[in-house]
């Protein structure tokens, strides 16, 4: 078994009209072994940034410390909050310090820009970022994320829509990924609120 | 085929670790008290590599004490968790210790918790926990009796019955166990469960 699939997850983020979704599934496995069902991979860097870090739980934890302490920082410095690209420039850059001995992690970003626009952006556990316009995935349920995702979504949905194609896609992938599931955990973010919902799915 | 576990009830934590000092397949002592405690309020309950778990614990468990002696006041459990997580981690790269630990506290604010942290700097918050072989059988079983509101006497029902179940399939089950219990009152110990005891020689 690879050491990305120890702890077992699955993390997707998608775009929608000057919204965007991001979701995970809650599982923390040992490999064969479920330790807890409401493991938290998806973290607010700000009010308009997320990250959701799939991969090994420890390199997600410390990835997040090392990532809230460069952001507060930048605040203090810049007197703003990052924007997503900047963010995603700045977890690349991180993931590539350490190069020859990488965190193994998969990072999903996702974010509003300015005038609103939804940014999402995924990268392997070296930093090499992945723009999309659509949606993105990571974690050990990828494959299957990748083709539920790409079925069920379509440009431009409100946010009520993005909501519930977001979390049939998560369900549905994760019911086919033995290291991935227990739940999902829902972020809908638009320029005037975060909707943060617990799905519940299949339990196994 | 250390077996360490636990579980957090109303205003109390319990863990139950086996207390055998095994070196390959010599059992050198059946009464070893592998639960320290950090300070008069918090337990942690270590399984691993036989040096590490000393020296680890007890270096945990000084620096608690400093903090306490510098700033007045005691860690909360959660800070002392995330502490330890933090020391795990730094050392993960390095030179990493064998330690699993269960971490277990009471505070006034929080109230009883427990805290899983592995040996690759895992940290999680649980109700209930455990580690080694033994995890088999006892997380199981504290799956399907376990309530959020338990009193201590069901609590020791459940952790017997744990006991009772290792004993009974796991097998090279530890013949003694010791349970201590954290709650308002302070950290103690409980009980001991003991199948096997060292005999005193007759003087010749």
């Amino acid at each position: 078994m690879s050491i990305f699939e120890y702890n077992g997850s699955a993390v997707v983020a998608m775009v929608g009209k000057n919204c965007f979704a991001i979701a995970s599934d809650r599982r923390l496995g040992v490999q064969l072994q479920t330790i807890a069902t409401d493991f938290k991979r998806i973290s607010k860097i700000h009010d308009r940034v997320f990250i959701g870090l799939s991969g090994l739980a420890t390199d997600v934890q410390t990835l997040y410390q090392r990532l809230v302490f460069r952001h507060k920082l930048y605040q203090l410095r810049e007197e703003r909050d990052m924007k997503p690209e900047t963010f995603a420039s700045l977890v690349s850059a991180i993931l590539y310090e350490k190069r020859f001995g990488p965190y193994l992690c998969q990072p999903v970003i996702a974010g509003l820009g300015d005038d609103d626009k939804p940014f999402i952006c995924t990268m392997d556990s070296i930093g090499a970022k992945e723009l999309a316009k659509d949606f993105v995935v990571s974690g050990t349920a990828s494959e299957s994320l990748y083709g539920a995702c790409e079925a069920m979504y379509k440009p431009d949905m409100e946010a009520e829509e993005l909501f519930e194609t977001i979390s049939q896609a998560l369900l549905s992938s994760v019911d086919r990924d033995c290291l991935s599931g227990w739940g999902g955990h829902v972020y809908v973010v638009t320029p005037t609120e975060v909707k943060e919902r617990i799905l519940k799915g299949r339990m196994d | 085929m250390e077996c360490v576990f636990g579980l957090v009830g109303n205003g109390f934590a319990i863990v139950a670790a086996d207390s055998s000092a095994v070196h390959s397949i010599l059992l050198h002592k059946n009464n070893e008290d592998k639960i320290m405690a950090l300070d008069s309020h918090k337990l942690i309950a270590a399984s691993g590599e036989p040096g590490d778990r000393v020296q680890f614990t007890e270096y945990v468990q000084k620096n608690v004490s400093l903090y306490q002696f510098r700033n007045g006041l005691p860690l909360t459990t959660a800070a002392a968790a995330n502490f330890t997580r933090g020391e795990l981690a730094t050392a993960l790269r390095k030179n990493p210790y064998s330690v699993n630990i269960l971490m277990a506290g009471y505070d006034k604010e929080a109230g009883a918790s427990l805290y899983y942290i592995d040996y690759i700097a895992t940290l999680h918050k649980v109700d209930k926990g455990a580690f080694g072989y033994g995890s088999y059988f006892s997380l199981s079983t504290m799956d399907r009796h376990y309530r959020s509101d338990m009193t201590v006497e069901e609590a020791i029902e459940l952790v017997d019955q744990c006991i009772l179940e290792i004993r009974s399939r796991l097998v090279i089950a530890p013949p003694n166990f010791v349970i201590k219990i954290v709650d308002k009152d302070g950290a103690r110990e409980y009980a001991w469960r003991m199948t096997v005891q060292d005999v005193t020689t007759a003087a010749v």
